[in-house]
């Protein structure tokens, strides 16, 4: 599936909710399925910087995709960063850099994009395009 | 339960905030020891002001400059009788605390040398411990700290063991930003006394709830921001004894602190205005005038009573949540209330209390230290004020129940 298509997924998913409560409960199991990080790289290098919780991604080669681990100390935060690795692990870099984030918005998670919440989404979807910005690099 | 100490219905009509909702939610807002909110009494002041009379102070020949000089001058000793300092020029308008804070440190550089220490407390908020690193790096002066106990007290035995004749100058805030304890200022600015040290105590989280008297305290200097006690934002005061104001140089070159001006010297002007370079928040500092009046009007003891009541009411329910741990148990204590919950990071619970239209403060409260101490991320901070309802806590605890049961 290509980043669009797994986007519009989640979009349904939680469309399927018709209050924050639910959206959230969704969101804290996403968080519980997120794809943990080698606990060796749960490094400063690999920390995000600008959010009031930790938040550690590694990303590798696995071909020409990219894919991604991640952790952090507070369960809303992992339930995010899950959302945005689902869509962009096991995708192109290329993919990823030019990749559209709106989606975000469309799932009732506006009040986390503002640069500067605390949580630091709009960190992690930068942090994650950088990734794939060096990876791409690499490839050529 | 039932508080009666304060018409607290007729006391939050004055405040047209406490009337919105937060994502559909009327707002419970708990973070008053960031930012208070303002009465209707202290914004039309600013309203009025720009209405009416907004001119420079202190150098118009004009009616409008007079009035506007008349009003700011009129706050300053509104502050001084409030705070009960001396003299109206011991009273410097700030931006705040922190400006009150790096005004002193800044004087103190040239007073310092190496060898000298300063001592600061455990519990200080970053705004008080980074300008004095600052300043050590500058000249050499050593920084010392004054350790806490596990309640969130200071080890007052350690602190008089620590200081000597090197101390010159000891700051400590008079209530602890993250934990709420009340520090024992009088024993703390005495022993400095005795050894020959000066003292800056920082009352930006005293002065909401108690009335602290400089001449009885006998403090060199004590800072105060405006928007934690029903002011506006950017502006506060540093008193300073007399004695020291005039031994401190000045922090800011520029207009209004000047007696005259050519370009081999220019002689400073007295106080205040030696530390005012600049035009002021004019409005903001008449501002903090009427939010001392408000205080005064509903009267500082019975603030503190009713808050006492919530602080009290608050505490027996938040303990009776299984996993609840509140940090920061002195016995003199104000209404604050650090907690987590085991197993939970405190930004969870802080997002979703917010989208039930609950608001505290989630982090480190920029006392990173603390948090070092009790070796924590941070903590969940509600903060009361005497505008907060029984209501309104028991909404906390409802919602903070219902964060449990949804991230555990």
């Amino acid at each position: 599936m290509s980043i669009q298509e797994i986007q519009e997924e989640i979009v349904d998913e939680f469309s399927m909710f018709d209050d924050w409560m639910q959206r959230y409960e969704y969101m804290i199991e996403l968080g519980k399925s997120l794809p943990l990080i080698d606990e060796a790289y749960k490094t400063d290098d690999n920390l995000i910087k600008g959010c009031q919780s930790k938040v550690w991604v590694h990303a590798e080669l696995d071909g020409d995709k990219l894919v991604f681990t991640a952790d952090s100390d507070a369960i809303i935060t992992k339930g995010i960063i899950a959302i945005l690795i689902r869509a962009f692990s096991h995708q192109k870099p290329k993919d990823i850099i030019e990749a559209d984030t709106a989606y975000i918005d469309e799932i009732g998670l506006k009040e986390h994009l503002s640069p500067t919440r605390a949580n630091g989404l709009v960190s992690m979807i930068k942090q994650l395009k950088l990734y794939a910005v060096a990876y791409q690099t690499q490839l050529n | 339960m039932q508080a009666t100490t304060l018409d607290v219905t007729a006391i939050r009509k004055d405040f047209p905030i406490l009337q919105r909702k937060v994502n559909g939610y009327p707002l419970v807002y708990l973070d008053n020891a960031a930012t208070s909110q303002t009465p209707r009494q202290v914004i039309d002041v600013i309203v009025d002001y720009y209405s009416r009379y907004n001119a420079n102070i202190h150098r118009g020949v004009h009616a409008l400059s007079q009035e506007a000089t008349d009003a700011y001058e009129q706050a300053r000793e509104k502050i001084r009788s409030h705070f009960n300092a001396a003299h109206s020029h011991e009273i410097i308008f700030t931006s705040g605390t922190t400006e009150a804070i790096n005004l002193v440190a800044n004087g103190f550089s040239s007073l310092l040398a190496e060898g000298d220490e300063i001592l600061v407390s455990a519990m200080e908020h970053h705004s008080n411990i980074v300008p004095w690193q600052m300043l050590c790096e500058r000249n050499g002066a050593k920084l010392r700290v004054i350790p806490m106990n596990q309640q969130g007290e200071l080890e007052m035995d350690t602190y008089r063991e620590m200081l000597s004749g090197k101390t010159k100058l000891v700051f400590c805030n008079h209530i602890s930003n993250a934990l709420g304890t009340i520090n024992p200022v009088e024993e703390i600015i005495r022993l400095a006394h005795d050894s020959g040290a000066a003292v800056l105590i920082d009352g930006a989280q005293a002065a909401p709830h108690l009335k602290a008297d400089m001449q009885q305290l006998d403090v060199d200097f004590y800072t105060v921001s405006a928007h934690k006690l029903c002011g506006p934002t950017g502006v506060g005061m540093l008193y300073g004894k007399e004695e020291w104001l005039r031994k401190l140089p000045p922090y800011k070159g520029g207009g209004e602190m000047i007696a005259e001006v050519t370009f081999e010297k220019t002689t400073y002007a007295d106080l205040p205005h030696k530390f005012e370079a600049g035009t002021p928040n004019i409005a903001g500092g008449i501002a903090f005038g009427a939010a001392l009046d408000y205080l005064n009007a509903i009267g500082m003891e019975a603030i503190a009573r009713y808050e006492q009541e919530l602080l009290a009411y608050a505490t027996q329910k938040l303990q009776e949540i299984e996993g609840l741990r509140i940090y920061g148990t002195a016995a003199d204590k104000t209404s604050v209330i650090s907690f987590n919950i085991d197993g939970i990071h405190p930004y969870d619970i802080g997002t979703l209390l917010d989208k039930m239209g609950i608001a505290v403060r989630t982090g480190h409260h920029c006392a990173q230290p603390i948090m070092d101490f009790y070796q924590i991320p941070g903590t969940v901070r509600a903060s009361f004020c005497f505008y907060n309802s029984i209501e309104e806590i028991d909404r906390l605890v409802e919602g903070v129940k219902k964060a449990k049961d949804m991230l555990l």
